[in-house]
């Protein structure tokens, strides 16, 4: 039992400590908020584990223009963010924006993309952002050392990368510096709303808060019915390998390869990667496949680990932000991308949740009624 | 340092470590070759540039990693020694390759 967490009630009890929850939880630190994060021990099925360090803007938000936006806001407060975590651990999250690179490999790839790209910027109330359908030897000129096989590639200028291990620890260290309780081996049973705020009753005992966020990643999905809300959120396997270390070579991230600030480099496979011949193959073969036809200098490199970890996927794609009517005090935040949006969770969303109110010119495109269904339909 | 027990034998081989000849036996290792020829340290670590030398010498702490003919995190301990080998010194990330 710990005697913390029993003898002291909380204005927000933050449950989930992966990046989606360490970035609210600091961010509420920082405007005064008494914090408590719950989050499970290292069993936990971090998605924060599998993530790939980019922070991202291009091919965001086809079909609903405002995540893009949402995605934006994020990547432009993220140079902020970043210093402010610096200043406050001393950890440096190399974070750098030099514009990002999504590769193809056949000209059918080449077409699929520049379609996908004139149908995302064409959908009405985009932000503008700057991109590039360029060929063969445009992307050469900025990355020597690709293949014969690259038939070109989309660039964002606003597209960057940071070492979201720093990350992650940055926000510990950061939010229990401000005086947050962070409070591991407190896997959450179940939340008990009543008399105006919320019982939690953990493995490691019983915390009280005046509000709660659900920030549990696939864990969202069980506790959200305990305080009004649906969340229906599904874990989507990522898998990502990592080469030794090796001589920088790599100046811009691309969508699936990037090479870290300590130069190993880290083949992923993303979301919006449509890799089409994957049946009967393994993704990982399939990986380090086309990392080697993008650079095939990589072929040469020794392969250190790889490893899998669950990511959080909504049925959309699109991030889930919530607070329940029936349960006022309750929020839930869910998404793919803790690390692009986490300079927003924290300088944008946190500040919100401390008020108590999401503004639903805002939030209401992201609320998990999306997926309701009229039972008469 | 390291000194050849009397009684075990071996042909000479000839190798360079770091542009320098050195006799080497048949059948040693890099490492061995290179702890016998007095090396205090075959690398130095990617991140912090902190000197490493052969330890467990059975293929599992990783920190014999060397140069051999111009390919680096070669394990010294787990590769045999040959006339004409060039071994190197690793500083740091190895090279990206051909």
């Amino acid at each position: 039992m710990n005697d913390v967490a029993r003898s002291r009630d909380f204005d927000i009890a933050v449950i989930g400590g992966g990046l989606v929850g360490s970035s609210i939880a600091w961010g509420l630190a920082r405007v005064g908020q008494r914090v408590a994060v719950l989050d499970e021990g290292d069993v936990a099925l971090r998605a924060s584990r599998g993530n790939f360090a980019l922070i991202w803007v291009q091919s965001k938000g086809l079909g609903m223009p405002e995540y893009s936006h949402w995605t934006l806001r994020s990547v432009n407060h993220w140079a902020g963010f970043a210093n402010e975590l610096k200043e406050q651990t001393g950890l440096d999250l190399c974070y750098e924006r030099p514009g990002g690179f999504h590769v193809t490999l056949t000209e059918h790839e080449w077409l699929y993309r520049d379609a996908l790209m004139k149908r995302l910027a064409a959908q009405p109330g985009m932000p503008a952002i700057e991109f590039e359908m360029m060929d063969h030897d445009r992307v050469k000129a900025m990355l020597p050392q690709i293949g014969p096989g690259v038939t070109g590639a989309s660039f964002c200028a606003a597209d960057g990368h940071c070492n979201s291990l720093r990350l992650f620890r940055a926000l510990n260290q950061a939010m229990q510096k401000l005086g947050a309780t962070y409070l591991s081996n407190h896997i959450v049973d179940r939340v008990e709303p009543g008399g105006g705020g919320f019982r939690m009753f953990t493995k490691g005992g019983e915390v009280r808060a005046n509000k709660v966020v659900l920030a549990a990643g696939i864990g969202n999905a069980r506790l959200a019915p305990m305080v009004g809300l649906n969340i229906p959120v599904r874990p989507q396997r990522g898998q990502i390998i990592v080469t030794e270390k090796t001589q920088p070579f790599l100046r811009y991230p691309i969508a699936t390869i990037r090479q870290t600030d300590e130069g190993g480099v880290l083949l992923g496979d993303s979301q919006e990667e449509a890799v089409e011949a994957v049946v009967g193959t393994s993704v990982i073969a399939v990986l380090a496949d086309r990392a080697a036809r993008t650079f095939p200098q990589l072929g040469a490199l020794n392969i250190v680990r790889s490893w899998a970890a669950l990511r959080v996927m909504t049925k959309d794609g699109f991030p889930i932000y919530d607070q329940s009517a029936s349960a006022p005090g309750a929020f839930a935040a869910t998404c793919h991308s803790g690390v692009t949006l986490a300079a927003s969770h924290a300088f944008v969303l946190a500040p919100l949740l401390a008020k108590g109110q999401l503004p639903a010119e805002v939030f209401q495109i992201f609320s998990g009624q999306r997926f309701d269904v009229p039972k008469a339909a | 340092m390291f000194q050849r027990l009397p009684e075990t034998r071996g042909a000479t081989v000839r190798v360079a470590i770091d542009g320098q000849p050195h006799e080497a036996r048949d059948g040693d290792t890099v490492a061995a070759a290179m702890l016998a020829a007095g090396f205090d340290h075959c690398r130095t670590t990617p991140v912090s540039d902190s000197p490493r030398s052969p330890y467990c010498m059975m293929g599992v702490c990783f920190d014999c990693l060397v140069t051999i003919d111009g390919t680096g995190n070669r394990q010294g301990c787990l590769v045999r020694v040959r006339d004409g080998m060039q071994i190197t010194t690793q500083r740091g990330k190895r090279e990206l390759g051909q």
